[in-house]
């Protein structure tokens, strides 16, 4: 039986109920009582600034509103009026950056309303109590072809299909919901809560979906523009960047975005190896949550490594603090330099190598550093992969203020395109594509 | 420290604060536990005649009203005066009385509203050593419906026949407790003082309805689908209590009639506040049933403390100093100008005072695209409706003009002289100030 002190990659260092406790909801769901009582701190502000920094344009102090009065299904429809993965996004939305980092009882107190968590109760509450709630608009006998069923894809889906449009959602992956499904940390998504959802949101009837189709590869932007009366894409970042030094190719070197998506999908955890040092190169929330979750499945060490300092990582502080929280070690300002392997060609230490910015660029200041690591996981960005000829901007797909690609009737939302890769901007983006989709098609 | 002893009838108390007659003073076990916790005096559960004991419903005797955080903010009841036999009640508080005899303990009575009734309870109340009574002219359910409690309370002629009585039959102090359910509190005030009363008490609860179950369309509280009308008490009628103690106090017949203030009052503030207006002393009831005894201890350190602050030696130095400074609307100085003023250090932006500036009042505060919001002069009519709904105590404040500066609203410049209604040129009755 393996523990935390078994060296190299192992399975089952947890007994199988200490890792169920470890994967627990990170934010537990409100109780009716923490309900009423946090919604009763909602000011009800004019113009409110949480509903401004919502990506969706959330009507947050009416949704509180409603909570307090009783009717939290009412409250659940305001909220998916303007964001159809309200659930998901009450869960993984970095809150404290958005909506709760904009209240005004974060100016007033440091501690602002909990929006996240009551928007979760009253999304939970109507979709625990009652099937889809928008019914379809009678058809427009228009045929709208969607790529990729993340959270830009089922948006805009939705929309389309609420609007009377029929939608086929073509996905690469053997089931939807993109990184809700196979990206974001299991303890923010218990329950199945991703497959659940996108069930529900399919209940609005009128999407047809087929899995395991690969653009590019099953079938190509030309015949779906052809055939279709309009294409969205919602592709998503299916490439990711090289770590660029020595030994990137050893077994034990993974991307942190695979690692994620395999915890995601395991039936068994103690079934998932784990190494006893685990390394994390980057700064962002993939980062963040591969570290922690290396930690809950076991790991002795674990180490997050990034090349810049605090103040500048992508994840939130309130990300941050959460890996500390866990045990993950913070280190800031180095960067990978070789990767080294033991006598038997596997992963034994990462080296680092200090750096500085003197005003002229981040460099290496020639210090070096070793770890040992049995597994090094790569989180240093994603890119896109999809070549279908269209205009970009940097390396994302070039889209106007609601998506509109390049070529006509072809429209692109979420990560895939410029702007912040967050699942509630995923949404905002395929929300307002299919708005001008139907806009476009309907004049 | 300031001395809170108070003499309200000749009656000494330790503090002012005094537990109304109500269900935290139908019985001993309860009354001594409030002495113990240092209420200054209790006013006993009212009596009623000798005979067969009242009886009360056997469902819920409470309705509610909250607020934020589900804090009660108003309490009805449809609890009947004490249910248990008169000559224990007479028992314990000759009991009670004996062992505080530092402490105020006044019999409230309600009886049928005739000579014998009075004659023959009045000697045995008397017998207990209570301090003083008080007639229970006020509960407006159960009890009027058989002549008694509000139904008296509400014709004059009674009040001052019934205290008459208590004063020929009985010779410690007679307080008479007035019912709000009336147009005029004055009359019934008047009344008392006629009748020979020695203080009058108010208020009693306010006919009230707090809730209807929406799935049953029982009003709450609800028995058996039915409900009726209860006594509405708590933090929500104190300023209709407020407005009724001003009343007596100021009103030339009954100025200067010893008043007990009741309703509504939770702490120490909102004792200091009817003492203020004329209350000698103050009765307590749903702070209590809200929080238990324990609350006294901050009414005595707080009234202490703000005694001691503005150098108020013993609480007659303060008792009935706003009463001069309540009038009438004709007699406001209308030469008084303020201006709003929104302090940008403490303001947190949440944009209420505009909202309700800009939907119901004056439009007179500008939103800027940064969410800083200013007082436009030019429109304030210092209605004080934006401080009123401000969630940041003194965030914003009613500043008043210099006499000489020019009021941007009115163009017109802000006159020293005090001038109200009764002169203004736009009222057809003014009086020429000659």
């Amino acid at each position: 039986m393996a523990d935390v002190m078994t060296p190299g990659l192992a399975t089952g260092r947890l007994p199988a109920e200490a890792l169920a406790e470890n994967f627990e909801d990170l934010h537990p769901a409100l109780t009716p009582h923490e309900a009423v009582v946090a919604a009763d701190r909602c000011y009800f502000c004019h113009d409110a600034p949480c509903v401004t920094a919502c990506p969706t344009d959330i009507d947050i102090p009416l949704f509180i509103r409603q909570i307090s009065t009783g009717t939290a299904e009412a409250a659940a429809r305001t909220i998916f009026d303007q964001n159809i993965l309200g659930g998901m996004c009450a869960r993984v939305c970095p809150t404290e950056d958005l909506c709760e980092g904009a209240c005004v009882r974060e100016i007033a107190e440091g501690k602002p309303v909990e929006i996240g968590r009551l928007q979760r109760h009253a999304t939970d509450t109507l979709m625990a109590r009652q099937g889809h709630p928008f019914e379809r608009a009678p058809s427009t006998g228009k045929r709208v072809a969607v790529v990729g069923a993340g959270p830009a894809g089922l948006a805009c889906a939705h929309r389309l299909a609420m609007l009377g449009h029929d939608v086929v959602l073509l996905e690469a992956k053997g089931k939807a919901g993109g990184l809700n499904e196979f990206g974001i940390a299991a303890y923010k998504a218990t329950d199945d809560i991703a497959a659940r959802e996108v069930e529900w949101l399919m209940g609005v009837g009128g999407i047809e979906l087929h899995t395991g189709q690969i653009l590019g590869e099953s079938f190509q932007l030309e015949e779906l523009a052809g055939s279709f009366d309009a294409v969205f894409l919602g592709t998503g970042l299916s490439g990711v960047n090289a770590l660029g030094v020595a030994g990137e190719d050893l077994d034990d070197v993974v991307d942190a975005v695979r690692f994620i998506a395999h915890l995601r999908q395991a039936k068994d955890m103690t079934a998932l190896p784990i190494g006893r040092n685990v390394v994390v190169i980057g700064g962002g929330m993939t980062a963040i949550d591969a570290a922690v979750q290396s930690k809950l499945l076991g790991a002795q060490n674990v180490t997050l490594a990034y090349r810049r300092g605090r103040d500048q990582m992508g994840a939130s502080a309130y990300e941050q603090d959460l890996a500390a929280s866990k045990g993950v070690n913070l280190m800031f300002n180095v960067q990978p330099k070789e990767a080294h392997a033991d006598a038997d060609e596997y992963l034994a230490e990462i080296e680092l190598e200090y750096t500085a910015d003197d005003g002229s660029g981040l460099k290496g200041t020639g210090e070096t550093v070793r770890l040992p690591a049995d597994q090094l996981f790569s989180a240093i960005g994603q890119t896109l992969t999809l070549d279908a000829g269209l205009e970009l901007d940097g390396r994302k797909i070039a889209v106007g203020p609601t998506g509109r690609t390049s070529r006509e009737g072809v429209w692109a939302g979420g990560d895939c395109t410029p702007g912040d890769d967050l699942t509630v901007v995923a949404v905002a983006e395929g929300r307002d594509a299919a708005m001008d989709i139907h806009r476009t098609l309907m004049a | 420290m300031a001395d809170l002893t108070t003499d309200f009838l000749g009656i000494k108390s330790p503090n002012p604060f005094w537990l109304a007659s109500a269900p935290p003073t139908d019985k001993e076990y309860n009354v001594r536990r409030a002495f113990e916790a240092g209420w200054g005096g209790v006013v006993w559960k009212t009596l009623g005649s000798e005979g067969p004991p009242v009886v009360n419903v056997n469902g819920p005797r409470y309705g509610a009203i909250y607020g934020a955080d589900r804090r009660l903010l108003g309490l009805n009841n449809i609890e009947l005066i004490t249910d248990r036999p008169l000559e224990t009640n007479l028992e314990e508080m000759a009991r009670v009385k004996a062992d505080y005899p530092d402490r105020a303990l006044i019999a409230s009575i309600m009886v049928p509203c005739e000579e014998q009734a009075w004659k023959d309870i009045l000697p045995r109340v008397a017998e207990t050593n209570a301090d003083g009574i008080e007639l229970n002219f006020g509960c407006p359910h159960g009890m009027s419906e058989r002549g008694m409690g509000a139904a008296v309370g509400q014709v004059p002629e009674y009040i001052e026949m019934v205290t008459r009585w208590c004063k020929q039959y009985y010779d410690r102090p007679v307080i008479v407790k007035l019912t709000p359910n009336i147009t005029d509190v004055r009359k019934p005030a008047l009344a008392a003082k006629n009748g020979g009363a020695d203080a009058v008490s108010l208020i009693n609860t306010i006919n009230s309805i707090t809730s209807v179950n929406l799935d049953t369309m029982s009003p709450e509280p609800s028995i058996d689908g039915k409900g009726s009308h209860g006594g509405y008490c708590g933090p929500a009628v104190k300023p209709i209590a407020m407005s009724m103690v001003s009343e007596i106090a100021r009103h030339e017949p009954t100025h200067g009639l010893p008043i007990s203030g009741i309703g509504g009052i939770t702490t120490w503030r909102d004792a200091a506040e009817f003492m203020a207006l004329g209350c000698g002393n103050v009765q307590v009831c749903t702070a209590v049933m809200t929080y238990g005894f324990k609350i006294v201890q901050e009414m005595i350190s707080g009234l202490s403390q703000w005694m001691d602050e503005k150098g108020h030696r013993s609480t007659a130095d303060f008792i009935g100093m706003a009463v001069p400074n309540v009038t009438d609307w004709q007699y406001l100085n209308l030469n008084y100008v303020a201006k709003a003023k929104i302090d940008q250090d403490s303001c947190i932006s949440c944009g209420r005072c505009y909202a309700a500036c800009e939907d119901t009042s004056h439009q007179a505060i500008a939103m800027s695209e940064d969410r800083t919001f200013t007082v436009i002069d030019e429109e304030c009519v210092a209605c004080n409706l934006c401080v009123d709904v401000c969630p940041v105590q003194d965030c914003i404040s009613m500043v008043p003009m210099e006499p000489g500066q020019v009021d941007p609203r009115t163009g017109k410049v802000v006159e020293k002289e005090y001038a109200n209604w009764t002169t203004h040129p736009n009222n057809p009755g003014a009086v020429a100030a000659e």
